[in-house]
């Protein structure tokens, strides 16, 4: 039974991971990103357009990254060009991608999905549920182990740090935010690519429960890759449901989790010293 | 001369605090005008006629006492939510859950309306007190974990909204559910338990105008929230702690405990746009019977300048926005989605002057 649970855990883990690795990159620099949810929605729109027009799976991934980078461009530029409120801008960008969609109807017709690669043993999946733990290691590396990831966490721990060493923290801050954008959107694809057609729910709160997961791994993408297999189980579980748990119960296992960890009753969650703040 | 001289400071003054509220409705203004033209430009985009635009918007929001009830009606539940995000922001808290507190609140507004069979004088009050507790309670959970643990009320807010989403939505279908029917609503609550639609009493208005009462509670709201925040010693304490929480320790306040109330304050009134839902409009609880009402109520507030007037204001523009969308889907075949995203810029627009004007200082 536990090993049904395994394909569709891991299709419910993929669109998480992404979103979640997105705003890892995005909070580390310092930039609170509560539009997860609007990029992965803007990042579906863009894959379904995408794949619609040119008929391939690539064309829609493409698109679907490019409007990503577009929305986190304006949440880089309101938040640390202009000194915005950051959640009010991520909570604005999510309404504004909502809005999008509503105002832009997208095809309902089925579009390609991406290639699916084929193992022994695990079975047949798309390429972007290989590419997560690949990515989640490359993050990983590219956070704690190169001068770049230094610079970045830098711009999350402190206003003055990068300025001591005569570097731009607006500029890591672009790099993160945009990166977020990416990965997030990449996240919406996969959820399209998936199941081949765009529903207007197709989100359905998933960029919120990979911000749970963000805070959940304690901003490691490591850890918040594992939190959202955690997730993506509790919510394959929900479908299989073999007790006959109520699927309410199961859905909010994820929040409640997340604010005992908040709240420094189990285990210890620190955000980046520097989270939200801008220099006066 | 001495009449003269001792003018002179209040007229100073006056002009101090008229070039202050200028300098207040300024950056709301741009954004609106902003807004509209962005609107025009779509359309002409579109190959429409913008001018057909402003005067369909126009017709459809005043051309007439039952248009305006309409634009009442829309703005009853935003005028809740702003006050509540509003409230929140002056004492240095974000409540993003609004949306979970006003489910809850309605759940606990239906729940009373249908079980308690008493006369309407009493069980009104006992429908939208049990409704503000709910909510109150709701609010209340982030900021005591922010008070005793530091963590912030953002995140628990918005973890908060789709626990009571999960909740309410366990609570209507598995166990009151309305017998025999589909949909995932309650039954009505009873007779007493509704608050009684404006048609009835005022004579300009048609019978089928949806206009309530609730609109006149928002109000008395909307009054009683000025006073409270600019006369009363919690509402001072309340904006202290949300200036300068040092400050307000030094001078002997407790902001822990002031996190703590004031989220629950903030967390009754947006339940009080539950109330508005349950008792004046769909008597009973529906799934899903808000469209975000909690999350416009962040736009609200901002559009108002966290100002309970303010608020007011930008509530009415709105229930415009929403009341004249549906109108512009139908007759101009725009769809309703361009006001939603032009919402989100207007937003992004307003916290980027307020940014700017911020570092300036």
């Amino acid at each position: 039974m536990i090993l049904d649970l395994i394909p569709s855990t891991l299709r419910m883990t993929t669109p998480l991971g992404f979103a979640a690795l997105g705003g890892i990159c995005s909070e580390r620099s310092g930039i609170i990103n509560i539009a997860l949810e609007g990029m992965m929605l803007i990042g579906a729109y863009g894959y379904v357009v995408g794949a619609h027009v040119s008929g391939s799976a690539w064309g829609g991934l493409c698109i679907g990254i490019g409007l990503g980078i577009v929305l986190a461009l304006l949440h880089a530029v309101a938040t640390i060009t202009f000194h915005a409120e950051q959640i009010v801008t991520g909570v604005a960008i999510n309404i504004l991608a909502l809005g999008i969609i509503e105002y832009l109807v997208p095809t309902k017709e089925r579009v390609p999905g991406l290639p699916e690669l084929k193992l022994p043993i695990i079975g047949s999946y798309s390429i972007l549920v290989y590419l997560l733990p690949i990515l989640m290691v490359a993050s990983h590396i590219l956070l704690f182990k190169t001068p770049w990831g230094l610079r970045l966490r830098a711009a999350g721990e402190s206003t003055e740090a990068l300025k001591t060493l005569s570097l731009s923290r607006a500029k890591w801050q672009y790099f993160g935010v945009i990166l977020s954008g990416i990965l997030a959107s990449i996240g919406g694809c996969f959820l399209v690519s998936d199941v081949h057609v765009f529903t207007e729910g197709i989100i359905g709160g998933r960029g919120y429960v990979a911000l749970a997961a963000v805070i959940f791994g304690n901003w490691c993408p490591l850890y918040g890759v594992a939190a959202c297999l955690l997730f993506g189980f509790a919510t394959s579980f929900e479908i299989t449901n073999p007790w006959a748990i109520p699927e309410q119960l199961i859905k909010i296992f994820p929040y409640i989790l997340t604010m005992i960890v908040l709240a420094g009753l189990v285990g210890r969650s620190r955000p980046p010293a520097a989270l939200g703040k801008m220099e006066p | 001369m001495n009449i003269r001289q001792s003018f002179t400071p209040l007229f100073n003054s006056l002009v101090v605090q008229i070039l202050q509220l200028i300098r207040n409705l300024l950056p709301p203004l741009l954004a609106i005008c902003g807004f509209f033209l962005l609107c025009g430009i779509v359309l002409i985009l579109r190959g429409q006629n913008p001018w057909e635009f402003y005067t369909t918007i126009f017709i459809s929001g005043f051309s007439s006492f039952d248009e305006v009830g309409s634009v009442l009606f829309n703005s009853t539940p935003l005028i809740f939510t702003g006050l509540a995000v509003a409230i929140g922001y002056k004492g240095g808290l974000f409540n993003i859950g609004c949306e979970g507190q006003l489910y809850v609140a309605a759940f606990a507004a239906a729940w009373v309306g249908m079980h308690l069979n008493l006369p309407s004088v009493i069980l009104v009050p006992f429908c939208i007190s049990a409704a503000m507790i709910a909510g109150s309670i709701w609010g209340a959970v982030p900021g005591f974990l922010k008070a005793k643990f530091g963590a912030h009320e953002v995140i628990n807010t918005i973890m908060m909204n789709f626990i009571a989403l999960a909740v309410t939505n366990f609570l209507v279908i598995s166990v009151y559910r309305e017998p025999d029917q589909m949909a995932p609503q309650t039954s009505q609550v009873h007779e007493a338990a509704r608050l009684p639609r404006l048609s009835n009493m005022l004579p300009f208005l048609s019978q089928s105008n949806l206009l309530d009462a609730s609109f006149l509670i928002a109000c008395f709201c909307v009054l009683i929230c000025y006073i409270f925040l600019k006369h009363t010693r919690w509402g001072y304490e309340l904006r202290l702690v949300g200036n300068a929480p040092e400050v307000a320790e030094y001078g002997g306040i407790n902001p822990r405990t002031v996190t703590v109330w004031v989220m629950a304050l903030s967390g009754a009134i947006a339940g009080l746009a539950g109330v508005a839902d349950v008792m004046g409009y769909r008597h009973r609880f529906s799934d899903g019977f808000s469209s975000g009402w909690g999350f416009t109520g962040i736009a609200v507030a901002l559009l108002g300048r966290n100002h309970p007037f303010g608020v007011f204001a930008s509530a009415l523009l709105f229930g415009l926005f929403t009341k004249v969308a549906l109108d512009i889907e139908l007759i101009l075949e725009v769809p309703r989605g361009l006001f939603l995203a032009g919402q989100g810029l207007l937003i992004i627009a307003l916290v980027c002057m307020e940014g700017i004007s911020k570092r300036n200082n």
